[in-house]
């Protein structure tokens, strides 16, 4: 059976004058699918993300979340999904359990000891949450930030370059953290990035975009198979470099 | 629009909290300035008085000024500085992405700019009396309504501030200090408006806070208390802390549309 679409999209542009950083892209993601949002610098990946999450507005549009139409009813749906991006920082002076005590509340976490104690403990940083955010490598400040988005259960996870900047080893305890979250709660998981391996790995679903448009849709299996080539990497480049052009979906 | 959660704002205040409680030169910071101002103060106080028929009338006239304005500048700065901590952070976008509401987030900077403020006059408040036996509580009851007057529009213009460093970046940042600098010689802190020139007064007049000198002007020579300013001053604020609300809130819709909140602090 198809899972209900949890993240609906039509027609959605944001354009800065002249730029077209997103060019009437649409797109829907079933409840409990992984979807990788592919594409070059610029592509239009971010500015995507931004405008599911009500940072940015849209230009023109449409964008339902959870059934709730975004940016106007956000305030409903932001309590049920959350963000990580090694782009977005947390308050460098707090300690990592202060800023994880300020967000689950404003999250509205009610026993919010005990949520820190079980991500403490799945992640692996409690060791260090009496430590100042500021004073953590980059591979614990990713799990840190991975932690504050899972602080509140969310049915939706946006992440935005999950293992940027991260070593081999601790990119991989990231990716199995996320499977592992997205396994135990059914929650759908939306990520931009550039690691091809990831999201071969990780994502049942991909849109490629280019210059602000949606230029290919499918698995990854089947996108290797349609572009003939022998992995993600391989067809990433066809796409961002319009060798073997996609098509431009309506 | 949602409900108003304190849950939240009481979330935002705690991060406030821990941050102050992260550093004690913070909170000597906070404290330092009104007790430099009051101790400066008190010294030409008491220098004048021995030459001043006014300031033998009343001795407290100067400290009640310098310390009643500390509270204008301290909740002013106590809101802005507060917010630009969140930009330094790269956390503005942190907060607005959670369930966090733009006006909670208000709500958050002014009640952390009125713990700043009690905690900083407070102090200087409390050291002037052993230092020159100056006691502020002396003005009696219509000191809450002057203290509430000069945080209200010290929020309005702490508002305002934070939507145009929001709106053009840090580097607007040293607004913050100079704004409030730029009204002090018209709200008559030290002199009657009546002594700036004919012109500038109908300009001080449009300050709640020439209203609240005035009062203290008028407890501490007249012993009168003029609920006629006290009145005049919140209805003014009313309309600047209205005017600043809406600016505020209108520069994050605006940096929703611009996409400048996820490039904030860089």
């Amino acid at each position: 059976m198809t899972e209900p679409a949890v993240i609906f999209v039509r027609n959605l542009s944001k354009h800065y004058g002249p730029v077209r950083a997103v060019d009437g892209i649409s797109f829907t993601i079933a409840r409990g699918a992984t979807c990788a949002l592919l594409g070059g610098n610029g592509a239009g990946k971010t500015t995507t993300i931004a405008m599911l999450l009500g940072l940015l507005l849209p230009t023109s549009g449409q964008i339902d979340i959870l059934g709730e139409a975004v940016p106007r009813h956000r305030q409903r749906v932001l309590p049920r999904m959350n963000f990580s991006s090694p782009y977005v920082d947390l308050p460098q002076r707090l300690t990592v359990a202060e800023n994880l005590t300020v967000y689950a509340r404003l999250y509205g976490v009610r026993r919010v000891a005990e949520r820190l104690a079980v991500l403490g403990r799945d992640l692996d940083i409690a060791a260090f949450f009496q430590r100042p955010y500021g004073s953590l490598s980059a591979g614990q400040k990713t799990r840190v930030a991975l932690a504050k988005a899972l602080l509140n259960n969310p049915e939706i996870l946006l992440l935005d370059e999950p293992t940027a900047s991260l070593d081999p080893d601790t990119a991989d305890r990231m990716r199995g953290i996320l499977t592992d979250y997205q396994r135990r709660s059914g929650a759908t998981l939306l990520l931009a990035s550039h690691n091809m391996s990831e999201v071969e790995r990780l994502c049942d679903q991909v849109i490629m975009l280019r210059a602000g448009q949606i230029v290919a849709t499918g698995a990854p299996r089947e996108l290797i198979h349609r572009y003939g080539r022998k992995d993600m990497e391989e067809v990433f480049l066809d796409i961002a470099r319009g060798i073997q052009s996609g098509e431009v979906l309506e | 629009m949602s409900g108003i959660s304190l849950y939240r704002i009481g979330a935002l205040a705690l991060r406030y909290l821990y941050l102050l409680r992260s550093s004690r030169i913070r909170i000597v910071e906070l404290a330092y300035w009104p007790t430099v101002q009051m101790i400066l103060w008190g010294f030409i106080t008491q220098y004048l008085m021995t030459h001043s028929s006014i300031l033998h009338q009343a001795a407290g006239l100067l400290l009640s000024g310098v310390l009643l304005w500390d509270v204008l500048f301290r909740s002013q700065l106590g809101l802005s500085v507060v917010f630009f901590e969140e930009m330094h952070a790269r956390n503005l976008a942190q907060l607005l992405i959670s369930p966090l509401q733009p006006i909670e987030l208000i709500i958050a900077l002014m009640s952390i700019s009125l713990v700043r403020t009690l905690v900083g006059v407070g102090i200087a408040v409390l050291l002037a009396i052993p230092f020159y036996g100056f006691n502020l509580f002396a003005l009696g009851p219509p000191l809450i309504g002057f203290f509430f007057n000069l945080l209200l529009m010290g929020w309005a213009i702490g508002l305002l501030v934070s939507a145009l460093v929001l709106r053009y970046g840090m580097g607007a940042e040293s607004i913050a200090w100079a704004a409030i600098f730029a009204l002090a010689p018209l709200c008559g802190i030290y002199y009657p408006v009546a002594t700036l020139p004919g012109w500038l007064q109908p300009l001080a007049w449009t300050l709640p806070a020439s209203y609240v000198f005035e009062g203290m002007r008028a407890v501490l020579l007249e012993h009168a208390f003029r609920l006629d300013y006290l009145l005049y001053a919140l209805l003014l604020n009313g309309a600047y802390l209205g005017l600043g609300i809406s600016v505020f809130l209108a520069t994050i819709h605006q940096a929703r549309e611009r996409g400048s909140l996820l490039q904030s602090g860089e």
